[in-house]
């Protein structure tokens, strides 16, 4: 056992550790956030999906150990104080539908508009490649998206 | 345009805020504490072989291990509608994948330490993979004792055979139907077996209390169903449906793969032998692809008559399901396609063979579009091929044989209402059918593929729906059913069924996620029926609602009841104008009178549905005389597809839907499920399919291997159009349209294959490296002739 220390969702945050442990059950199991799921625990699908210092990585393909002294932000980070313009765009368009897959594809598209605040319908493609969905045929969250980001963000 | 207020609108679904802000709860999220414990499987290694001997002491000896099971801990079967399965394998395996043993750990490292010390020792057998081979005399048989086996009355198992279940249907006089036929078309399709891939896999856990009461928290379409499948399994066990309790939080998808009942038989079983803890069983991908319901695989033979004015004269279908090693829901897919095996169409002489077929694959079951789709591959791709051979065109062909309102099925009921035409007609025009498109690139074609549908929910005659409401002080309501939002949005149309009765907006109503101890039955959300049957009892406990309300206020004001009336969150009066009543001042605490006394209380509602006119009853021979379904949803689509010749590559630029849903109750959401389920539709097409080794084994068990769409795979337009011709007994009008969204995907793009290459293939999927094997063999042989 080792002690992590990480910055998860603006708080500072430390928990024991073995060096064989995977982030994403380190914070389901260990750190009480539960919004980045497992599908497929080996990189495939995304719904494990979180922001490590800003860039999103999947949770299930890295140690905990490695996030030593980073920022973690899951989508109960993006969610306080309050949802963001593109949550409630998500809300307002029915863009989603079991769920399961929305934690990470806010991730991706959050990172997305930090760096590309106007992206075109393929840039938004592109940045949710790594994102599977079975239910939605992934249009309407685009729409989410390109409607986010005309209103303005934040 | 709609003539209600909350029924026909494009509502804002009640689950977004849990489910965008991360707080909607899903299995694996639940904290059961310090004393849980966790289940590996170990699972068959050979798709055929007799159990000698399980020697499980070296994984008891693994530190964390805290109890090994195997099939002698557990001599019980279960099954929805045959009971040809066991809870662990007892002397046999029947595929690769099945459970054999569990090792239960203190931590999940433990368990799979130990389940992969579990040494298990086989004989092997002769393993059959094929369903032709699995139908001849000399096939090993999996299932000896077939003939004991309880099942419903209208499956028709064949005793020493790999027959599972024989669906027969016969209508008019075939023989005579094919000689008043100007040509009669012959040929065979094939559709291999696919992948349900809920991005959450199968979770359940079992907690067996101290005082003998087994929980079940499970990822599933059917809390119910699951608990009485569980009360009969266990019921040797001493359990009974007051001691079982399922509780379903979200699912994380669904798509027919967490119908009934699969792996989550194993942690409720284990729960009963670890007293006082907790026990959880989660899937991996791999045996989320391996060990969970399949779609059956396909081979259907078809021949159809044609007159020279196109009028189909009689249609011979015969459809042979590889439907794997267990059957006890996969037998009810065949006998659903085997009714309706005609597709949309009005033929007066028919003949449809549908049989089920035990294969040492791992068991079929339920997946969208239940059988549908497979039949309707081979079905409208045959329809298109007849139209071209006829100088016809195929949508006109279809319109002249498709079925109408009061025609007789196959298997003699009548047609229901239906907006099949206008469905045909309005897809034919937005893909603007009959223009031919170029593309500007000289190594790409163009072509368009149509293609109709038709499915009914394939259920019980008596499976029924039910629903509690209460009211809250504020006048906002608690609507307590036992459905299941899969994703399709069920929770927010059923909102908005009880809004537009009660007049309280669907955003003041809530819907939680059932428990079968709180939460009145349902029998599964399954079959597209779940808007109109569970929509019909909501509507029924709305209406009881109404009437105990009325009723109050009648009594304490002395006004007819018959003026009263429901409006913005009050009754109100037609008589009097002034009459404003806001519910919230009465619905729990009662209406003060005049002595300071109070008249009324909570209002408490309840509605139940069971479609009372239906019945699975039928001559076995010929499927006449019932009425096993309650209705049929069709309707029409088409795409224009462009393809590189060289690689085969394709990419869909524009598809259009139609469907016809009685009545749309949330026309988003229904735009929704096309968008959605005709790009899972497209996927079995394009890209999907389950490739297993001579041995039965699965080798593309995990998301790189077996390709479902990514953002990049979507159309570049998808048109949904509804249709609304009313279902008559359907809340509103309403009918179910969450499975067909899939049906016209395959046939669509073979179509198009043809119209734009000239070739035609028949087996799915039709991949990018197909296309182009197919046109380099077609070039390669036309160069032969040449020469």
């Amino acid at each position: 056992m080792a002690k992590l220390t990480l910055t998860l969702n603006n708080e500072l945050r430390s928990v024991e550790v073995k060096p064989n442990e995977i982030l994403l059950d380190v914070l389901r199991d260990k750190l009480g956030v539960k919004s980045p799921k497992c599908g497929c625990d080996r990189g495939d699908c995304g719904a494990c999906a979180v922001l490590l210092d800003g860039r999103s990585v999947r949770s299930c393909l890295i140690f905990a150990i490695e996030v030593e002294g980073q920022s973690v932000i899951t989508l109960e980070g993006i969610s306080r104080p309050k949802l963001t313009k593109l949550q409630e765009t998500f809300i307002g368009m029915n863009s989603f539908q079991c769920g399961y897959c929305t934690p990470g594809m806010i991730i991706s598209a959050t990172e997305l508009l930090e760096k590309n605040p106007h992206p075109s319908r393929e840039e938004i493609q592109e940045a949710l490649s790594g994102n599977l969905c079975r239910c939605t045929g992934y249009t309407p969250i685009f729409n989410a998206i390109l409607a986010a980001t005309k209103r303005g963000r934040k | 345009m709609s003539r209600y207020k909350f029924v026909g609108k494009d509502e804002i679904r009640i689950d977004g805020r849990e489910k965008v802000s991360g707080a909607a709860i899903y299995a694996d999220d639940i904290d059961f504490g310090p004393n849980l414990l966790y289940a590996e499987i170990v699972s068959s290694t050979q798709a055929h072989a007799n159990i000698k001997k399980i020697d499980t002491k070296a994984a008891e000896k693994v530190e964390g291990v805290y109890m090994v099971f195997t099939g002698k801990d557990f001599p019980y079967k279960f099954g929805l509608y045959m009971k040809d399965r066991f809870i662990f394998a007892q002397d046999k395996v029947r595929f690769v994948g099945e459970q054999v043993a569990a090792v239960i750990g203190r931590t999940p490292q433990a368990a799979k330490k130990g389940a992969q010390l579990v040494k298990i020792e086989y004989e092997p057998l002769p393993a059959v993979t094929d369903q032709m081979v699995a139908l001849g005399k000399n096939s090993v048989l999996l299932h000896p004792e077939l003939g004991e086996y309880p099942h419903v009355p209208w499956f028709f198992p064949k005793a020493g055979t790999n027959i599972a279940h024989w669906r027969k249907t016969r209508k008019g006089d075939l023989e005579k139907g094919f000689q008043e036929a100007d040509l009669v078309f012959e040929d065979e399709y094939h559709v291999p077996r696919y992948a349900h891939c809920a991005i959450e896999t199968h979770v359940a856990i079992g907690k067996y209390d101290l005082s003998g009461r087994l929980t079940v928290w499970s990822s599933s379409q059917s809390p119910h169903t699951q608990r009485h499948l569980f009360a009969e399994a266990l019921s040797p066990m001493g359990l009974t449906h007051k001691n079982i309790r399922v509780i379903a939080p979200h699912v994380g998808g669904g798509f027919g793969g967490k119908a009934g009942v699969t792996m989550e038989i194993i942690p409720a079983a284990l729960a009963t032998k670890l007293p006082g803890y907790a026990v959880k069983l989660r899937w991996t991908r791999e045996q989320e692809f391996v060990n969970t319901y399949q779609r059956l695989g396909v081979v259907a033979k078809l021949k159809v008559g044609v007159k020279k004015d196109g009028t189909i004269t009689a249609l011979d279908h015969k459809i042979y399901w590889d439907a794997g090693a267990y059957v006890e829901y996969g037998a009810n897919v065949v006998n659903a396609v085997g009714l309706s095996a005609i597709g949309p169409y009005r033929i007066p002489n028919v003949s449809i063979d549908s049989v089920c077929v035990y294969t040492n694959l791992p068991p079929g079951g339920a997946y969208r579009g239940f059988g549908y789709s497979e039949m309707l591959f081979g079905l409208e791709s045959h329809m298109t091929r007849i139209a071209h051979k006829l100088g016809m065109d195929e949508v006109q062909f279809r319109l002249k044989n498709a079925i109408r309102e009061g025609d007789s099925t196959a298997y003699g009921a009548e047609m229901n209402p239906s907006g099949l035409k206008e469905c045909i007609e309005k897809v034919a025009k937005e893909i603007e059918w009959g223009r031919k498109h170029k593309s500007k690139d000289p190594r790409k074609a163009i072509g368009k593929g149509f293609a109709i549908f038709w499915k009914a929910p394939a259920m019980p005659p008596n499976a029924s729906s039910s629903a509690f409401l209460k009211f809250n002080e504020d006048g906002s309501i608690n609507l307590i059913i036992s459905g299941m939002d899969i994703g399709q949005g069920y929770q927010t149309v059923m909102a908005q069924i009880a809004a537009e009765i009660l007049s309280v907006p669907p955003s003041k109503i809530r819907v939680e996620t059932p428990d079968t101890d709180r939460n009145p039955y349902e029998w599964q959300t399954v079959a597209s029926h779940i808007t109109w049957g569970s929509g019909n009892a909501v509507k029924r406990a709305a209406l009881d609602a109404r009437e105990q309300i009325l009723s109050l206020v009648e009594r304490v004001f002395c006004i007819s009841k018959d003026q009263l009336y429901l409006e913005d969150e009050a009754v109100k009066c037609t008589t009097r104008k002034n009459f404003f009543l806001p519910l919230k001042d009465f619905v729990v605490n009662g209406i003060m009178t005049g002595d300071g006394t109070y008249k009324g209380g909570p209002i408490n509602a309840r509605g139940m549905f069971l479609p009372e006119f239906s019945s699975a009853n039928s001559d076995p021979e010929t499927s006449q005389g019932g009425h096993p379904n309650v209705h049929y949803t069709v309707g029409a689509g088409a795409l224009i597809l462009e393809i590189d010749r060289e690689t085969g590559k394709m990419h869909v630029l524009k598809a259009v839907e139609a469907i016809d849903a009685g009545q749309a109750i949330n026309p988003d959401l229904i735009r929704g499920q096309i968008t959605g389920g005709l790009l899972q539709g497209l996927a079995t097409v394009l890209y999907e399919d389950m490739r297993y080794d001579k041995n039965g084994k699965l080798l593309n068990p995990n998301f790189t291997d077996y390709k479902i769409p990514t953002a990049m795979d979507v159309p570049d337009e998808i048109v949904p159009i509804i249709v609304e011709v009313p279902q008559p007994d359907g809340p509103f009008g309403a009918r179910g349209i969450g499975e067909h969204t899939m049906l016209p995907a395959a046939p669509m793009i073979a179509n198009a294959v043809e119209d734009a290459l000239g070739i035609r293939v028949k087996d799915m999927p039709i991949t990018a490296e197909k296309v182009a094997m197919t046109l380099l063999n077609k070039t390669a042989a036309r160069r032969k002739k040449t020469k």
